[in-house]
């Protein structure tokens, strides 16, 4: 319930935390909304010796038009990104992810940044920036890079951020007016997924179906051979690898991941 | 120890507090307001829910070193010398609260639901509260005291903008 | 105009909603000024030998007072079994040779500062050697959690030699089943905790959020081997109780202990981790159902046979399934009924009481039976009920039993359901949605039911409570009462049975409780007793001072008792006929104390009754099941304040829905709980719930003055059953016909696949 011991600073700036984050390495953890960090450090199953707290940092927030690109600041919040008319006009499968996000409360601490850092396998953004092809922009000492979110996410709660890096910003292609379909299915509100979908122009990302979040990519496949959306839903759950927990075993993550593919499908064509 | 400010209930205060030092235990213990309660580990049930800079949060989940620089809103700031704030009374004109565990933290949570969205439907009250549990009342009298608190608030806007226009 | 029956607003709500309630964690009190904290290093195995506990780092953690394990409270008494259970298995306050559930208390870490607490438990060692553990309704005999014993079955209610092999001979119909009535956790918002300190009289003072302070000081004075009167019980507000804070945990002994060794306050407050591993879980129990009769739907033969979980320890497990048993035919006119139960220890959680304790499980699985034998008749349920449930009756009804019921009339109860649902328009609906083939179906499911209440003995011959009644100079009155409201709202009820005899608002009335010191005697507050015995108790003894009040006047007056009359509107006598001489009662206890103290005693437990109906949508395609509706009828007798009996019925209605719906305490196949947690416990938010619809009926009982029987359990007790039942109907049409609770969507879903012969991967 109670943390154990650490050393906290708020950086001064986004190169302030990366200096930091190069110093300490493994031993510091970023700290932006802590809605993914401090669950984790109350159970004490995370024990950093030191927070960066990057909360303050006005750079890193807001959202943006560049060129095709959305642009999101790493620490903006849930419940801004899903009431921000730029974003719900330019990827409204975004604004409506991070509106499934927990609850009202943790919306208003949780960011776009930390949730991706964490990799939840089981979460919404994670699944949604898959869905949409999005990109994450990684600044470290030696300078910015991109990462495409099919490589971003590397394993179960793992990514491909370095310890000296600071994710900054996320890139969202704009697709305006283009339909697109989610679906989560929880056994009670506030719950992770117990397996999600997102489908948009041709992509289809799950969520806990595997260590990260994942492209139906025989489905997508099968779409674009002219399949159609039941048909090509059939096929989600192939090359998936879903867990057994409290809440479903493999067999019924594999029949749910087919039926809200399809439902997904559905809504998009609609 | 790191030194932090911050606004509370209207009034300014600062101290000396450990990084790990929860924001629901700062208020509880170093200033007293132990209307907010913890009722979980996994900020999972609302009870610690507090307002930082007019938003609903969990202060379970929070740091003390966070707030640094914020504004923060408890239970205990809402009633005046007027009397109970629209929410309060409403929770006590429908029955809202038993055993009260839940009951300032899930009035907090109101409150800010209702900043947000002053006309909600019987749908959006009970998913705007789903961070917030209690297990005495079932949330039949709770949604009806939000709605009423909605009808409340609506009415009293709707008399000072006639009376503005007046 | 009396205020009784009115929807008069709480008193106690202000302070709730502006300062909040004072719990336990609250408390700021001079006695407790230097608290140390104390911290339990609990068992993370389900069965294991303890080897060694190994102190020496923690002793050096910053802030650490003191370490004690078993070996230090060797003077303590270890806590026996509940009812006609195996003694040997006794329960030791910290774990001594072995512990026998994840969560046991095997040690204390005191500290000076909350925040070192659990520093120094991670610094605590304790070597176990693990045993296998001991799980289920049929755990067998290999591994023995109490060995002495020679088994893990603690004991019968009951004898299954006297079940009759020929009770369902001449049946036409017969169905059975194996189902169970899950374990699930009490989850009350609050969790444990206690402050405690011993003053220089040699006196302890316990602050313990309890549902009874009389019990948990016996208890403590019990544990503690000290003289009662030496052992003062206050009682905070508490944050929920639902049963569960009955009585004294070995942590609340714990702390006190640790405040006398010390010689320094101490302070204790669980985390939810602990609450959801170390707080009595409820239910648990699995139930063989048997039930016969002839084709046109006459029930004529139930049997009922109960496997009680009673956990590691016996607590409230060792007789919630006499309860169980008590109530086997419900509300039903059966020929020819039996039960028998055998409760077996496992290394889980002690099941204690939870909101209604052992007469859900009745219900849960007369309803479940009843559901059965329709579908096998193929009668509609509703029919079946109203074709077998007993006739209206005024006089007490004794069942085969042992029960004697009061009043009731539960036809009319299951009418007015079943009118207020539009039962024929839904039956309706779901034919035409199952002639559609609509992905979402929908399911209707009933319960009938009665409920004990207000049982027990107490202070005088039979159920009975006290209440002192005292009317100040001022023209304010204090109460006094041996109840214990911890969300019920007795503050208001009481003062509004006060006030309709004595004529002084409800403003002007105070109650107190909890407090040892002050009420050495009462019941608490649990088995929906309060009402019926306290507040009847505050009416005898409001009734008694005006009484007491009547011959002072009128030896004032120099008049006749007879010729005096009691204004309540001027909380005045006056001679009739002379409105002039007037005496106040104000008069009156200025020149001498104005109190009375009486007992309350009533003939007997009382029997509320009703008839739930849920509606249920199944998306057949997931599994996933909403509750769309929920219509009740919850008759308890003459309602006091209304607005407070629907909060009860509400309450028990989201917590009996959730357990039909969600809500399951977990253990993995080693005894390890896999939902101590609000994420992983699927406690509901009100996402989850729709909003309920209360039919009203009131059928008085002749028991107590107030005509009121209890309604704090009812609204779990006919929920449950009626929820599950919905959500299996809503699928019966594809050949399901039964569904184990939870019914989530995963056990819904294979269901369905079962039924339609779909083999699954996974049994």
């Amino acid at each position: 319930m109670i943390p154990a011991q650490f050393d906290y600073i708020a950086a001064e700036s986004a190169g302030h935390a990366i200096e930091l984050l190069a110093e300490h390495g493994d031993d510091a953890k970023v700290l932006a909304g802590g809605h993914s960090l401090l669950p984790m450090m109350k159970l004490r199953l995370a024990t950093p010796e030191l927070l960066i707290d990057i909360g303050g940092l006005d750079e890193l927030a807001g959202v943006a038009i560049d060129g095709a690109d959305l642009v999101v600041g790493a620490t903006t919040r849930h419940a801004d990104l899903a009431a921000s008319e730029l974003v719900r006009a330019e990827a409204p499968l975004l604004a409506y992810a991070a509106g499934q996000v927990g609850d009202p409360q943790i919306r208003h601490r949780g960011t776009i940044g930390g949730s991706l850092s964490h990799a939840d396998p089981a979460a919404d953004l994670p699944m949604a920036l898959v869905a949409l092809g999005g990109t994450v922009v990684l600044q470290g000492p030696a300078g910015n890079r991109t990462v495409g979110a099919d490589d971003f996410f590397a394993g179960y709660f793992e990514t491909a951020l370095a310890p000296d890096e600071l994710l900054t910003a996320v890139r969202i292609p704009r697709r305006p007016g283009v339909p697109w379909g989610y679906q989560k299915f929880v056994r009670r509100a506030n719950d992770w997924a117990i397996v999600g979908v997102a489908a948009i122009d041709g992509r289809i990302a799950l969520a806990n179906m595997g260590p990260m979040p994942l492209r139906a990519t025989a489905a997508e496949d099968a779409l674009r051979a002219g399949a159609s959306p039941a048909e090509a839903a059939e096929l989600a759950a192939d090359g998936t690898s879903p867990g057994e927990d409290l809440h479903a075993d493999r067999e019924y993550r594999r029949h749910l991941a087919r039926v809200l593919t399809r439902r997904a499908l559905d809504h998009e064509a609609a | 120890m790191t030194h932090i400010e911050l606004t509370v209930n209207g009034a300014k205060q600062s101290g000396e507090v450990e990084p790990r030092l929860l924001l629901i235990h700062y208020l509880r213990e170093h200033l007293g307001l132990r209307a907010a309660n913890v009722g979980c580990d996994t900020t999972s049930c609302g009870a610690c829910t507090v307002l930082l800079d007019g938003t609903s949060v969990k202060s379970c989940t929070v740091l003390a070193v966070q707030a640094n620089g914020h504004e923060v809103t408890t239970a205990e700031g809402l009633a005046t010398d007027a009397g109970l704030h629209p929410v309060q009374a409403a929770f006590r004109q429908n029955h809202g609260l038993q055993c009260g565990f839940c009951t300032p933290g899930m009035v907090m949570a109101t409150v800010a639901l209702l900043a947000e969205n002053p006309h909600p439907t019987e749908a959006e009250v009970r998913t705007g509260l789903e961070g917030n549990f209690c297990r005495c009342t079932g949330y039949h009298n709770i949604v009806r005291a939000v709605l009423a608190a909605a009808q409340a608030q609506a009415e009293q806007a709707q008399a000072e903008t006639a009376e503005v226009g007046a | 105009m009396s205020i009784l029956g009115t929807r008069v607003l709480r008193t106690e709500d202000p302070r709730f909603l502006t300062t909040g309630g004072v719990y336990v964690e609250d408390l700021v009190d001079e006695r407790l000024e230097g608290a140390c904290h104390v911290f339990f290093v609990r068992s993370p195995i389900a069965h294991a030998r303890v080897l060694s506990v190994d102190a020496g780092a923690a002793l050096h953690a910053p802030g650490v007072v003191a370490v004690f394990t078993a070996a230090d409270l060797a003077d303590l008494p270890a806590i026996p079994p509940v009812g006609p259970m195996k003694p040997e298995m006794q329960q030791h306050l910290l774990a001594t040779d072995k512990v026998r559930f994840v969560g046991e208390p095997v040690a204390m870490v005191v500290v000076s500062e909350p925040y070192q607490g659990e520093d120094a438990l991670e610094l605590v060692s304790v070597d176990y050697d693990p045993l296998p553990a001991v799980l289920g309704y049929d755990p067998g005999d290999d591994t023995l959690l109490f060995e002495d014993a020679g088994t893990n079955v603690a004991g019968w209610w009951g004898n299954p030699a006297d079940l009759k092999a020929d009770l369902f001979d001449g049946c036409e119909v017969v169905a059975s089943q194996t189902i169970v009535n899950q374990r699930v956790a009490p989850a009350p918002m609050e969790t444990r905790g206690a402050a405690a300190v011993w003053g220089e009289d040699g006196r302890l003072i316990a602050w313990i959020p309890n549902q009874g302070a009389q019990g948990t000081k016996s208890g403590l004075a019990r544990m503690l081997a000290v003289e009662p009167s030496q052992v003062r019980v206050i009682t905070p507000d508490v944050g929920g109780g639902f049963g569960a804070k009955f009585g004294v945990d070995p942590e609340h002994v714990l702390v006190c202990w640790v405040a006398g060794r010390l010689g320094r306050p101490a302070r204790w407050s669980e985390t939810r981790y602990e609450n959801l591993i170390g707080m009595t879980h409820g239910r648990a129990q699995q139930h063989t159902i048997t039930i016969g009769g002839s084709r046109d739907g006459d029930v004529q033969a139930y049997r009922l046979e109960i496997v009680q979980d009673a956990g590691a320890y016996i607590r409230a497990g060792g007789f919630l399934p006499m309860l169980t048993r008590l109530m086997t035919s419900g509300p039903y006119d059966i020929p020819r009924a039996e039960s028998v139960a055998k409760v077996v220890v496992t290394s889980t959680t002690p099941i204690g009481a939870y909101r209604g304790a052992g007469r859900p499980e009745a219900s849960a699985a007369l309803d479940r039976a009843i559901d059965l034998f329709a579908a096998e008749a193929g009668v509609d349920p509703a029919d079946v009920r109203r074709k077998n449930l007993l006739p209206p009756f005024t006089e007490p009804h004794r069942t085969a039993f042992g029960a004697l019921y009061d009043t009731g009339d539960y036809v009319v109860g299951l009418e007015r359901a079943l009118a207020a649902a539009d039962y024929v328009g839904l039956r309706k609906e779901q034919a035409e949605r199952r002639v559609r083939g609509d992905v979402r179906q929908l399911g209707i499911g009933l319960s009938s039911y009665v409920e004990i209440t207000g049982m027990g003995e107490g202070e005088g011959s039979g159920p009975s409570e006290n209440a002192t009644v005292e009317v100040h100079p001022d023209g304010t009155a204090t109460i006094l009462t041996g109840t214990s409201p911890h969300g019920q709202g007795h503050e208001t009820v009481w003062a509004m049975i006060a006030s309709e005899e004595l004529g002084i608002p409800v403003e002007k009335i105070t109650l107190k409780w909890g407090d040892t010191d002050l009420i050495p005697k009462g019941g608490g507050t649990g088995g929906s007793r309060s009402l019926q015995l306290g507040g009847s108790a505050v009416k005898q003894a409001s009734q008694e001072l005006i009484e007491e009040a009547r011959q002072r006047a009128a030896a004032q007056l120099e008049a006749n008792p007879a010729d005096l009359i009691f204004d309540k509107t001027r909380t005045a006598f006056n001679v009739a006929g002379d409105p002039d001489a007037v005496v106040p009662l104000t008069q009156l206890a200025e020149q001498e104390r104005l109190l009375i103290r009486t007992v309350f005693s009533g003939p007997g437990a009382t029997f509320p009754f009703g008839t739930h109906i849920a509606v249920v949508e199944v998306d057949t395609e997931t599994g996933k099941p909403t509750l769309v509706r929920m219509i009740t009828v919850d008759d308890a007798g003459t309602l006091l304040n209304p607005l407070l009996a629907e909060g009860q019925r509400h309450g028990g209605i989201g917590q009996g829905a959730a357990q039909a719906m969600v809500e399951e305490v977990v253990y993995d196949p080693d005894g390890n709980p896999l939902t101590a947690s609000f994420a992983d416990y699927p406690f509901v938010s009100a996402t989850e719930l729709p909003s309920f619809e209360l039919a009203d009926s009131e059928t008085p009982t002749t028991y107590n003055p107030l005509g009121a029987k209890g309604i704090g359990e009812a609204g779990s007790i006919g929920s449950t059953p009626a929820v599950q039942n919905a959500i299996i109907d809503a699928v019966s049409h594809l050949g399901v016909r039964h569904i184990d609770m939870p019914a989530t969507s995963r056990r819904v879903w294979q269901a369905i696949r079962a039924a339609q012969g779909q083999e699954s991967e996974h049994a």
